[in-house]
């Protein structure tokens, strides 16, 4: 992996997204109803929610395979179990290290030591794209090493507060046959299901050109990442999640590896009001997103996707 | 030999600085834990040379609590085995989160803006522990000269400072969790902005300090101080204070 290849800036970013008539996220502690910030009524989305999308995103679309294999996996996605092409790194781990520096033996056979687990590392990060991206907690060496990855997101937030709605439901056919027998053969029983009439949801992101270097994180994976914050939702249909989608992608790309400005100033930049005050949002339309060009500093360029 | 304080705000929605004894189910802390705050400090400047110490940590917001729950994962990723390198198709290689899966609550602080006093010692590179064996080295000219004698702890203050201002950062600061990241402004003169800290003083038991790297630094141990608010501030600065390890 050549060093150019590497990202070398730093990148903040703003996901839009929205939501009709669907949970975007459950909350396991509330029976599944959309999770709420009880104070103020705002909508809540996890960072793991929104990564997990991400991973399914790219393992679908990259096949699982290397380098783009996706440790963390959901069975849904899964197809295919035995992952091809892994990087050949010529470790024998019955034999003796090759580099001396490592230990003149095999402490215990089959196990890495000193430089190995460095190299075990960067074979994970090689050729996983989400331990590349994300990092992941590693138990190689005795310690249980830990892999940072360069991105970082935030709970997403709702730009107004939400109402969950409570549905009733009838299913014309019942699981087991005592079930049946208690109803006398009619065969019907009732769920429940909670959908958001509509929430637009913003989230943060953060790109960290040093700790890319340590983990090979590359400007094709950072495409691939923006790829699949616009597209995560495409392919992230079912019955509980309505309609959802990315409405828009602000990336800001600082000109050097550390940044040019402070990150909440552009942020704010961003401004998300509601058109009609008077009337709840149905639709994105509803919306206007102005993006104020003047406080974007020198050294900042802002990508709209 | 120590410069001049620094003093950094911080604000983030969300913070959870998590209590060790409750970390399955995560609690946090009423307040900032040094060891988190000189984690915001290394994410802007950290070098061998320099060793972050905080002295103050000022809460300026009310303490607010909430409560998440969320589906994690309970693994961690094994080693990969040889043959899994060498490319056999063998068992496959990852964690499928519906076997591995472990639903935990947190209950997190929310809103939360804190002052942050820190200054840092200055390593001498004579001091410095390297992981270098002397095979790293092409001669022992290399090896001496690398202790440069130049170095100097204004230097890495410049640094700091200049990067601070600019709101750059080696990657982004966080409080206690990634996900809670966080903002962080350098206060340029303490005597124009006063800070006007939450009007509380209360005993908090023992806090975390931070982890003793210098005795362990694969496994360190713990150290612990009484941390009290007095009117808002939290004293931390460990020429003051009392840590137990």
């Amino acid at each position: 992996m050549t060093n150019e290849k590497l990202v070398q800036r730093r990148y903040d970013f703003v996901v839009l997204f929205d939501v009709k008539d669907g949970n975007p996220n459950g909350d396991p502690d509330a029976g599944n109803l959309p999770r709420i910030d009880a104070e103020t009524g705002h909508g809540l989305v996890t960072d793991v929610c929104l990564k997990r999308k991400v991973r399914n995103y790219i393992g679908l679309k990259m096949d699982e395979k290397a380098p783009h294999g996706i440790f963390v996996k959901e069975k849904a996605v899964l197809n295919n179990t035995i992952e091809k092409a892994y990087v050949n790194l010529d470790i024998n781990l019955k034999e003796p290290p090759v580099d001396p520096t490592d230990g003149k033996k095999r402490n215990k056979e089959g196990q890495g030591q000193g430089k190995e687990i460095d190299r075990a590392k960067t074979f994970m990060c090689q050729n996983f794209y989400d331990i590349r991206t994300f990092g992941a907690v590693l138990s190689t060496g005795a310690n249980a090493g830990q892999v940072r990855g360069p991105v970082q997101l935030t709970f997403a937030r709702s730009v107004d507060p939400i109402v969950s709605l409570e549905h009733s439901i009838t299913r014309m056919a019942v699981t087991t046959e005592q079930e049946a027998e208690k109803q006398g053969g009619d065969n019907r029983t009732m769920g429940r299901k909670f959908t958001v009439p509509y929430g637009l949801y913003r989230s943060h992101g953060f790109v960290s050109a040093p700790l890319a270097q340590q983990t090979g994180f590359t400007e094709d994976d950072l495409e691939l990442l923006w790829d699949a914050l616009i597209n995560m939702f495409e392919h992230d249909r079912s019955a509980a999640r309505g309609l959802m989608g990315t409405r828009k992608l602000f990336i800001f790309e600082h000109s050097s590896k550390m940044g040019n400005a402070s990150v909440q100033k552009l942020f704010d930049a961003i401004e998300i009001t509601l058109n009609d005050k008077s009337r709840p949002a149905r639709d994105f339309r509803d919306y206007s997103v102005t993006v104020d060009a003047d406080q974007i500093p020198h050294g900042v360029t802002l990508i709209e996707r | 030999m120590n410069l001049h304080n620094w003093c950094l705000e911080v604000c983030g929605d969300y913070a959870c600085f998590t209590r060790p004894e409750m970390k399955v189910e995560r609690v946090s802390y009423d307040v900032m834990t040094p060891s988190a705050a000189r984690a915001i400090f290394e994410s802007i400047l950290w070098k061998p040379a320099i060793r972050w110490n905080v002295t103050r940590i000022e809460v300026m917001n009310p303490i607010k609590w909430i409560s998440v729950r969320r589906n994690e994962v309970g693994k961690t990723v094994p080693a990969p085995t040889a043959k899994q390198m060498a490319g056999v198709a063998v068992a496959p290689m990852g964690i499928f989160i519906e076997d591995e899966r472990q639903q935990r609550a947190g209950l997190f602080l929310r809103d939360v803006r804190y002052r942050i006093h820190a200054y840092f010692d200055f390593v001498p590179p004579s001091e410095h522990k390297t992981n270098h064996s002397s095979e790293f080295w092409a001669d022992e000219q290399e090896q001496t000269e690398i202790v440069r004698f130049d170095e100097t702890a204004a230097k890495y203050a410049a640094m700091f400072e200049r990067r601070a201002k600019k709101g750059q950062c080696f990657h982004r600061p966080y409080l206690g969790c990634r996900e809670f990241s966080c903002d962080f402004r350098l206060i340029d003169d303490l005597t124009v902005e006063v800070a006007r800290p939450i009007d509380e003083t209360r005993d908090l038991g023992y806090m975390l300090y931070d982890m003793d790297f210098d005795r362990n630094a694969d496994d360190p141990p713990a150290l612990f101080f009484r941390a009290q608010i007095e009117n808002g501030v939290m004293n931390t600065d460990r020429r003051q204070i009392e840590v137990r390890g």
